[in-house]
């Protein structure tokens, strides 16, 4: 699809910062506030989805390469499943969070909470939500991209 | 027969889901149909979770009391994920019937096309 | 009207039928009979996993196969959808 007339491209390159920011909160809080990686992960998409609309998607698939989604995408996945795979050696089983009980000693997300806490808490969660909300973010876009690309050059078809 | 009008709110929209599912020859229309359908099943675990005047299950600045059930909130996160990767997949092929055909009636494809 | 719009009618007529009556038969909305599983878990969740969100910690610790299932569901619808739109380089 083609771009749109340069009010809107300014409107779009103002919003989106906002957008990012509100959407990535709403990720790091997720053992904290309601909300965590899956929902994070679809309002940074939609903020993304906007500049696409935006901007035209030959333009969008000029700047970022396919590859450098697919890439993205599997280091999420491989992330998640790599502290699966710790916790399994840490703690005893799969899955296990082998932070916040105690096995071993980290400066880091090792406290415990007590309603008004910092994020500094919930052992292996928030990584968990990190890993989880790169996954949805790469794999929603690269979705609306490919489809938005595959039917712009689109003359005539054969009956 | 009042206290039970989240149920017969999802057997409402399972049914228009279900009619736009048989009754219509355009694709996309049959596609929002069992869009339709995944919603109702979604609003259907939801409620199934609710204690009478319970709060969220969450403990950041809580005002205390009886907390709802957790659990079916975290089964519908991922039904809905798994609704959205289905659409995702039915949509792409309906622009490849589209492309190859010329039409999206549902009755003149589906035929060997030479 | 043809023989398939008669039967989808009459099919769906049954359908609903079946589900009203189910519908007004359940159990009020509101009144749970038993929850021992998520009495357990909104109790110990603070001490055994150290996060405040309930949700969450259903979600990623104590049904974390769950979640990984959902994401290799994620992982192949995103697969599938670039794989039918590949262009082939003459």
């Amino acid at each position: 699809m083609s771009e749109m007339s340069k009010i809107v491209r300014t409107i779009t390159a103002v919003t989106f910062p906002f957008a990012m920011i509100y959407g990535l909160y709403v990720i790091a809080h997720g053992h904290l506030t309601p909300g965590g990686g899956f929902q994070g992960g679809a309002i940074v998409a939609s903020a993304c989805a906007m500049i696409m609309v935006a901007f035209g998607s030959k333009w969008t698939l000029d700047k970022i390469k396919e590859k450098r989604l697919s890439v993205l995408e599997s280091v999420g996945a491989v992330a998640f499943i790599g502290l699966a795979f710790l916790g399994l050696i840490f703690g005893g089983v799969f899955f296990s969070n082998f932070i916040a009980g105690d096995d071993i000693a980290s400066p880091l997300f090792d406290n415990a909470a007590l309603g008004m806490s910092d994020i500094n808490t919930a052992g292996v969660l928030p990584l968990m939500n990190f890993a989880v909300g790169l996954k949805v973010i790469v794999g929603l876009f690269a979705i609306v991209l490919v489809m938005a690309y595959a039917t712009s050059s689109y003359k005539e078809v054969k009956k | 027969m009042i206290y039970n009008i989240p149920y017969i709110a999802v057997v409402c929209l399972i049914l228009v889901g279900l009619y736009a599912l048989i009754f219509k020859r355009n694709l996309i229309k049959m596609i929002i149909g069992v869009t339709l359908i995944e919603s109702g099943v979604n609003l259907f675990l939801i409620t199934l979770g609710y204690r009478k005047g319970s709060i969220a299950p969450i403990y950041t600045n809580s005002p205390g009391g009886i907390m709802a059930l957790p659990v079916p909130q975290a089964l519908t996160l991922t039904s809905i994920v798994i609704g959205v990767a289905v659409l995702a997949l039915m949509l792409s092929l309906v622009i490849h019937i589209y492309r190859h055909y010329g039409t999206l009636d549902v009755k003149k494809v589906g035929r060997l096309k030479e | 009207m043809e023989r398939r719009n008669l039967a989808g009618a009459v099919f769906l007529s049954i359908i609903a039928v079946i589900f009203l009556f189910s519908a007004l038969l359940m159990h009020p909305f509101g009144i749970l009979d038993e929850s021992e599983m998520d009495d357990y878990i909104i109790k110990n969740t603070q001490s055994e996993t150290g996060a405040d969100n309930g949700v969450t910690s259903v979600v990623f610790d104590y049904r974390g196969f769950d979640t990984l299932g959902e994401a290799t569901v994620l992982f192949t619808a995103v697969a599938g959808v670039i794989m039918i739109f590949r262009r082939q380089k003459k």
